[in-house]
């Protein structure tokens, strides 16, 4: 495979401004093959901007991305869209195609791709509903007829459709209630272990932080500082402080006492 | 290394035949591989399936594997020397079990085709009556605010208004003008082959102030402002601002449905008066270059042509016509369930039906003014 180096996302100078606001400035960040990276900051500070401008929906002011060993912005067309199959994305939401099943919707990266034979296609989608924890019968029903949670390992399946190496994952867990967000974890991580994913997620569950995250990137002024959780509870920057030893991090057993 | 293509081959031992796999097996190659497998010979079991040369493995090919071997059934082929670094791999696919494939929805036939119909005619059915009883829930709020006049919302009145009013001036002129244009260019080239070319100016001036006026200005108000009412409704019925309504104690009809009528009832005849205007202006300007008579002349045969009957014939359908559009355009607003696509559905029906009624609208009051021979 074209990338032998240990980073599959490598950042460099980022900067991402909307107009007078300036959202990133100079931000670096690796994210490391075979890991679960966890990315965390306050409302506003540009979590969901940096996942989307690694995947292309934001063009940055300026900065370097390399995804798998290639410089993004230097791709044509034909060599992005190659580029693309490779990552899943799951958005907050679920973002599944209200007007097609869940079958369907998982199988509209496949039929991109444009060479699969129907019956094989419907298999792997089957496979993919199996393997993110859904009941075979979801595959025939729309989104609007499932829960949320539902939604989620659906949106998942269709992230994990052409068995990409990196999975985006925008809020995984919001929404969800605890149980299912524990679930949605274990899922995650049993996935990533077994079909060897390299995961970044957004995420303000610090359970989820606690119990499936290697490293931690935290936006902090306009930069992201990485850890591990008892490098960044170690960390002196007093958001960082607030947030791993805020009454929320004592309750999710981050903190003792 | 890794990218070498996956391949699987049936190989002749000593001791039985044996299936060898290697390559890479992943989802780019996976149409591929799935010929490859279908060509692969299946004469007798093969006792067991080689991996040891298999690269690279995602989950579409461990599919394709457990499906070539028949994993999870009677007779499965075992699978040997697989690497360490996919065993996990394996075990997940595995373990999602051979029945995978989602079940195809039935295929139709002839008798869903007429469960189809039934099924639609019942909706229409009870779509009418709904939206009767909105008409119905309609008035009667009305009456509270009527019995109330201080609940009444005065600056979506006047939102509305502009952008169901003054807004559509440009079109609603415009097409208007085009077809008086039209009307007295036809009628003219057909007139004139009983030497009654004058008579243009009665054909024009009857049939814009009795029909085209109204009829085409609430087609255009229809598919204008009926689509936007529904569309704003049911963007807010989807981001569930309408239940926030109901949960501050504020009636949808009330806040939303009234103002919108209203503005309606307002600015459809101005519209219509507009459009009168204009649709006389344009037969007028081709009267002058097709009959031979001056601007002049053609507005004092206008005058002796029409009375005040025929504009009044026109205009009194117009807050009618209104009351069809506004009530069909925030009926299906509300009707909005969760999704972004009912949104579409509905803001079309809203329009479907919206230029539907008017129509049939136009046609009773067509008949009643025969009868009262007006």
């Amino acid at each position: 495979m074209a990338a032998q180096s240990s980073n599959v996302i490598e950042i460099r100078g980022l900067v991402n401004r909307f107009g007078p606001q300036v959202l990133h400035d100079g931000l670096d960040l690796d994210v490391r093959r075979g890991e679960v990276l966890g990315v965390v900051g306050g409302s506003g500070t540009g979590k969901s901007v940096l996942l989307r401008t690694i995947i292309g929906l934001n063009r940055p002011a300026a900065g370097d991305i390399r995804v798998l060993g290639r410089l993004t912005r230097e791709l044509d067309d034909e060599a992005w869209r190659k580029l693309q199959t490779r990552w899943g994305v799951l958005f907050q939401n679920g973002a599944l195609f209200s007007s097609l099943t869940v079958a369907e919707n998982i199988q509209a990266p496949m039929r991109e791709r444009g060479d699969l034979p129907p019956e094989l296609m419907e298999e792997l989608a089957g496979l993919k509903i199996k393997l993110v924890g859904l009941p075979v019968e979801a595959g025939g029903k729309y989104p609007s007829q499932l829960s949320g949670g539902m939604k989620k390992r659906a949106g998942l399946a269709r992230a994990l459709a052409l068995d990409p190496e990196i999975l985006f994952l925008d809020e995984p867990t919001a929404g969800l209630d605890p149980i299912g967000a524990a679930d949605f974890d274990q899922l995650i991580r049993s996935l990533q272990q077994s079909l060897g994913l390299t995961v970044v997620m957004i995420t303000h569950d610090l359970d989820s932080l606690v119990t499936i995250c290697d490293r931690i990137a935290v936006l902090v002024d306009k930069k992201v500082k990485v850890g591990t959780l008892d490098e960044l509870m170690r960390d002196t920057h007093p958001w960082i402080q607030s947030y791993f030893h805020g009454p929320r991090a004592r309750a999710a057993g981050i903190v003792v006492g | 290394m890794a990218d070498q293509p996956g391949w699987i081959k049936l190989v002749q031992g000593p001791d039985g035949a044996e299936l060898r796999a290697g390559g890479a097996w992943i989802v780019e190659h996976a149409a591929a591989l799935d010929r490859l497998i279908a060509e692969t010979a299946k004469a007798a079991p093969p006792k067991g399936l080689d991996l040891a040369e298999v690269t690279l493995l995602d989950s579409a090919g461990a599919w394709l594997l457990a499906r070539a071997t028949s994993q999870g059934e009677a007779g499965a082929v075992p699978w040997l020397n697989l690497a360490a670094e996919f065993q996990p791999l394996a075990e997940r696919v595995l373990a999602a079990g051979p029945k995978v494939t989602p079940e195809r929805p039935r295929p139709r036939t002839f008798v869903d085709w007429v469960a189809d119909v039934g099924e639609g005619a019942e909706e229409v059915f009870s779509e009418t009556l709904d939206l009767v009883a909105f008409f119905g829930e309609f008035v009667l709020a009305l009456g509270r605010v009527i019995l109330r006049p201080r609940r009444f919302r005065w600056k979506p009145l006047l939102v509305h208004i502009e952008q169901t009013g003054i807004n559509a001036l440009p079109i609603v002129g415009l097409i208007s003008f085009l077809v008086g244009v039209v009307l007295a260019y036809q009628g003219a080239d057909q007139l004139r082959r009983f030497g009654a070319q004058i008579f243009t100016v009665n054909m024009v001036g009857v049939s814009v102030l009795r029909e085209m006026g109204i009829l085409l200005t609430a087609i255009v108000v229809a598919g204008r402002s009926g689509s936007a009412f529904t569309a704003q409704i049911g963007t807010m019925q989807v981001s569930e601002e309408v239940d926030a309504l109901r949960t501050m104690g504020l009636d949808p009809m009330e806040v939303l449905a009234i103002p919108r009528v209203a503005a309606l009832v307002i600015s459809l005849p101005l519209l219509t008066f507009f459009a009168d205007l204009m649709g006389l202006l344009g037969g007028g300007v081709m009267c002058v270059l097709l009959v031979d008579i001056t601007f002049s002349q053609y507005l004092g045969l206008l005058n002796n042509a029409v009375t005040a009957t025929h504009f009044w014939v026109g205009m009194v359908k117009a807050p009618v016509f209104a009351i069809l559009i506004a009530l069909v355009g925030c009926f299906e607003g509300l009707r909005v369930s969760g999704s972004a696509e009912s949104v579409g559905k509905m803001t079309t029906r809203s329009v479907v039906e919206g230029i539907f009624l008017v129509i049939i609208f136009d046609a009773l009051f067509s008949v009643l003014f025969s009868i009262l021979s007006i």
